[in-house]
Order: structure tokens, then sequence, then C-alpha cells
């Protein structure tokens, strides 16, 4: 007997019910996500107005500023790499934090894996508890530490490992711990869950085989995180690149990214044409991003 | 083989001084920066002694109060209204005999997830202003729901895909109405998905702030907001106390949403 499908009422057809059921959410997400998205699109392609807004002229200026840099006396362009700076080092900073998180989440993630259940549950709420704190919190208890006269250098000066305080914070090292600390937990949990299940019978067998522990380790263990390694990837990537606050807070506003960029273009320089090009360019690099690992996903899924 | 050398060879070692490793940092700036809260000193950097006074002087601040009544104000309806439309969306995408157009209805549910927050802030200022809805309290109220959609949504479809779809039929088989059987049946078993997707976007919401930095305007403020600003004057050990609180606060929820998956489990 095959389930019958959920109805609300017997009066109303079933179809017409769903679509009341479904629409609101969706249409509430087109039209407050969607189309502003769209129209962001069209932004980019106009003329900024003097103090913010913009000018209905047709212009690709917005994408060439980000690249060349008109000349005020003979209107001619000039190659600026600043801007083209700022958004390698969004993806340099994304990836570094990425592949730092998987580095330190792998041996956790399988190292919680081989606890006791209770053991193994108090070590998840670790991980969980940081991953709902307030992200601006987190990022101002991360600065508190690394500050000039902060724990960390007190505790350094006090041992007598250093005279100077180091520069921990406000630069391009603080954006990258605070990445890390940020999203670290985003790859643990989906790494762990993929190894949850996993058989340990499986090492041994490999090592009644003779395997040594780095074959066993990256033909066996590797292999099986692999699904969460995806995942937690993308976990990490997709915010860190975008990131606001870290830039903002642990950079001191000094050494951007490209999500500080944005908003200064909506808030301070007022150029909401370059703005929206630069948020195209983010959103752009991230559906790839996605995309990319969405079809590794499959084709891995359908390999199994 | 022994127990002993079984466990010996399934660990690596290193593996457990790196995870605590990983538990130190997670935690050591949070404990530094709570310690912290209760030093009696102007200084964020030397120990002069225990006290509460920067507790006193947050509660006794009148901006940050508005600022916390704003901040549960918006959570509260913004998790509740993305509650009630992520269960009819979850009711209408689970239980489908035929799968078209579930996948469409699923990327557009989960698409706020996809867009990175700092573009969905400028574009929803940039739509806001288009439209002519002024900045405020209303507009950091539509930006939460969209947000809040998705992680309402993802749990209760998760709870509803694990439900047992025998159940509705024997009370339909029973004579009870559609409307009466869900009610009755669909409604009570849902509810620890309702919670934890509820939980959820409250939390999503209070932690919010770069999309709500852009639509709020010159008017409304929410506690990060407020925070934030507080941050910009420089580290004081107001600004610690009243972190220690959110901390305490998002802590106690996540304890909530964990005893209450656990009550899940057991029924």
């Amino acid at each position: 007997m095959s389930a019958r499908p959920l109805a609300l009422s017997s009066r109303i057809p079933p179809g017409l019910a769903r679509a009341g059921l479904l629409w609101p959410s969706l249409a509430i997400i087109l039209l407050f996500m969607v189309a502003p998205i769209g129209i962001m699109f069209t932004y980019s392609f106009l003329t900024a107005a003097p103090y913010g807004g913009v000018e209905w002229t047709f212009s690709g200026a917005a994408y060439t500023e980000i690249l060349f840099e008109r000349d005020f006396l003979d209107d001619s362009l000039a190659f600026t790499p600043d801007y083209l700076i700022i958004v390698a080092r969004s993806v340099f900073q994304a990836a570094i934090a990425t592949v730092l998180c998987l580095l330190i989440s792998v041996p956790t993630a399988y190292y919680i894996a081989t606890r006791s259940d209770r053991a193994k549950n108090i070590w998840l709420f670790l991980i969980t508890i940081p991953y709902w704190v307030n992200l601006l919190i987190r990022t101002i208890a991360l600065l508190f530490v690394l500050r000039g006269d902060g724990p960390v250098n007190s505790a350094l000066i006090d041992l007598g490992l250093i005279s100077q305080p180091l520069p921990l914070s406000y630069n391009g090292f603080a954006i990258s711990l605070g990445l890390i600390y940020s999203f670290l937990p985003f790859m643990v949990l989906p790494l762990y869950s993929a190894f949850e299940r996993f058989d340990f019978r499986l090492l041994d067998a490999a090592y009644d085989l003779y395997a040594s522990r780095r074959v066993a380790f990256f033909r066996i263990v590797l292999p099986v995180m692999r699904p969460g390694l995806i995942a937690g990837s993308l976990l990490v990537f997709i915010p860190s690149i975008g990131s606001y606050l870290a830039p903002d807070i642990l950079g001191g506003g000094k050494t951007l990214m490209i999500g500080n960029l944005i908003g200064t273009q909506f808030q301070a320089a007022r150029n909401w044409p370059f703005g929206a090009a630069l948020s195209m360019i983010l959103l752009t690099i991230t559906l790839i991003v996605l995309l990319w690992l969405a079809r590794r996903a499959a084709r891995q899924q359908q390999l199994n | 083989m022994s127990t002993a050398r079984m466990r010996d060879l399934r660990t690596f070692s290193g593996f457990g001084l790196l995870s605590v490793g990983c538990a130190v940092f997670l935690y050591a700036p949070i404990v530094f920066l709570t310690l912290y809260s209760f030093n009696d000193g102007r200084s964020v950097s030397q120990w002069t002694g225990f006290s509460f006074r920067w507790y006193q002087t947050v509660f006794a601040n009148q901006n940050i109060q508005t600022a916390a009544v704003n901040s549960l104000l918006i959570a509260v309806t913004a998790a509740t209204i993305a509650t009630v439309l992520a269960l009819g969306a979850a009711i209408a995408t689970v239980n489908r005999r035929s799968k078209s157009g579930g996948e469409g209805a699923y990327v557009v549910l989960t698409f706020p997830l996809m867009v990175p927050e700092i573009v969905t802030a400028v574009a929803s200022l940039v739509f806001f202003v288009a439209v002519g809805i002024s900045l405020g309290f209303v507009t950091i109220l539509l930006a939460h729901i969209v947000f809040c959609i998705p992680f309402a949504y993802l749990p209760i479809k998760a709870r509803l895909e694990g439900m047992d779809e025998t159940l509705p039929s024997a009370a339909a088989d029973l004579y009870a109405s559609p409307a009466k059987a869900f009610v009755r049946i669909t409604l009570p078993l849902l509810v620890p998905g309702l919670l934890s997707g509820w939980l959820l976007a409250f939390i999503i919401s209070l932690d919010d702030f770069i999309i709500t930095a852009l639509v709020a305007g010159p008017g409304a403020t929410t506690l990060p907001l407020h925070i934030y600003g507080m941050l910009r004057l420089g580290m004081t050990p107001e600004v610690n106390a009243i972190s220690t609180l959110m901390l305490a606060a998002s802590t106690a929820l996540v304890l909530l949403s964990g005893l209450l998956g656990q009550a899940g489990r057991k029924h």
C-alpha cells in the first residue's frame, strides 16, 4: 500500500493546497532575495550618481574600473592592480583558511570518531557551541587575545621569549587566523559525520595486509572522509571569501578583502554600480566553486 | 590480538594532541574575554581585582537595553514567521508523489545559504531603496525573515522525511479528516523539528551583523550593531561584559536545543 500524500482538507484540491503551502516562502525569497540580486546586476551596468544611487545611462565603467583607472586629464585608461590585489587577497585568504582548517579538522574528526560514546558527545558539543556563538563576539574575543597588550603578547613577554609585543593583530596574519577561528567548526562537523559510521575493521584488514600507517590513513581513512571534505571546504571557503568582520575588525580596516570593498561602496564611497559589479564578481566566484564541488560530489556518488 | 593493541593500531600519534589544541584554540579567546569582563579596573590588560561593575554599567545603559529589546523582538518575530512559512514549504516539498518541481523549490528555499552575506546585504539595501521602503525596523525584519527561512526549513524537512508516512494514513483509515489527522498526528510528531528550526532561525537572526548593518538605516539598532559601535571607540571592559552576556545567551540556547534534540530522539 502506498502512503497517501499529506492533505490538509478534503475540500481543497491537493495541488492547490500544496501550492498555497509552498508559494508564500518561495515568493518571499524570490521577491526579497532573487529580485534584489537582479536589480544589482542591472545597477552594475549603470552610471554612479554623485551621492549614492545610480543614473540610468548604460556603462561598463564599473567593471573596467576594477582593472583600470581613468585619468582625469586626458581621459585615458591606465592599469591599476589595487582592486585586483584585493580580489586576489580574498581568494588567497579563503584558500589558506580552507586548507589549514582541513589540516586541523581531519585529525580532529578522526580522533573524535575513535572516542567512547560519552566522550564523543562531549567533543561534538565542544565543537558545536562555537558554531552557534555570535560571530561578531567571537571575532572581538580573538582581537582581545591578539592585541599588542593582550594575553598572548603579555605571556610571551613574561616568559622572556620576546621583549617587544609581536604584531599579531591588524594585519593579514590576524585575518587568516580570524577566518580559521570563525569557520573551523564548519569543517570538523561534516568531516566527522562522513566518518562517523566508519568500520574500523577495514583498518585492521589493511594492517593485516601489511599496509603501513601512512598508506592505511591515505588509502582507507581519507577516501571515507571525502564527502565531508567537500562539504566542509565549501562551508569554509564561501563565508571566508566574502568575509566582512574578520578583515574589518582583525585587519583593522587597512587590509581589505572584497567584502569590505563592497560594503564601502554602499556606505562611505557611494559608488553603487562599482559595488554592484564587485558583488556580481563575488557571487560568480562563489557559484563556480559551488557548482564545481557539487559536480565532483555527484561524480563521486556515481562511482560508489 | 588484544584490545589494547587494536586500540593502538587505530590511533595515529599526534591526533589527540592536535584535537586538544583545536579545542583550546576555539575556547581560549572566549575564556579570556569572559575573564576580563569581571576585571575591576578600566584597563583590559591589567587584572586589578574581581568585580561586577561593568555588568552594572551595561544593565544601566539605556541604549543597550533598547538595542537588546530590538534584537529580541526581531529574532522572535523573524524566527516565528520563517518557521510557519518553512512548515508549509516542508509539507509541500516532502511527501509529494510526483518528484517534478521539487528540485526547483529546494534550490530557491536554500538559495539564501548560497549567496555571500555581504552580497545579500547590499542587494537588500539597494532593493529597499529602489522600491521606496524606508530603512528601519521593518526592513531589518524583512531581511531577517528571508535568511531565516532555510534554517527553519531544513530541520523541519528532515523531521518530516524521517516520519512514518503510514501514520496519517492510519488516521485517515480511522475516518479522521485530513485537517484532524494533520493537527492530531503530523503536527505533534513534527514538534522537535519545528522547535529546532525555530531555535536555529532565532540564533541566526540574533547573530547577524552585516545584513542588519546595511538595511538598518540611521534609526534602528540591534545588539550586534551597538556592540560594533562600542568597539569603534576601543576595547573597553563594557564590550567584554556585554559580549560575555551574549556568549552566555547563545550557549544556553545551544544547550537547550541539544537537550530538545535528545528528548526528541528518545520518543
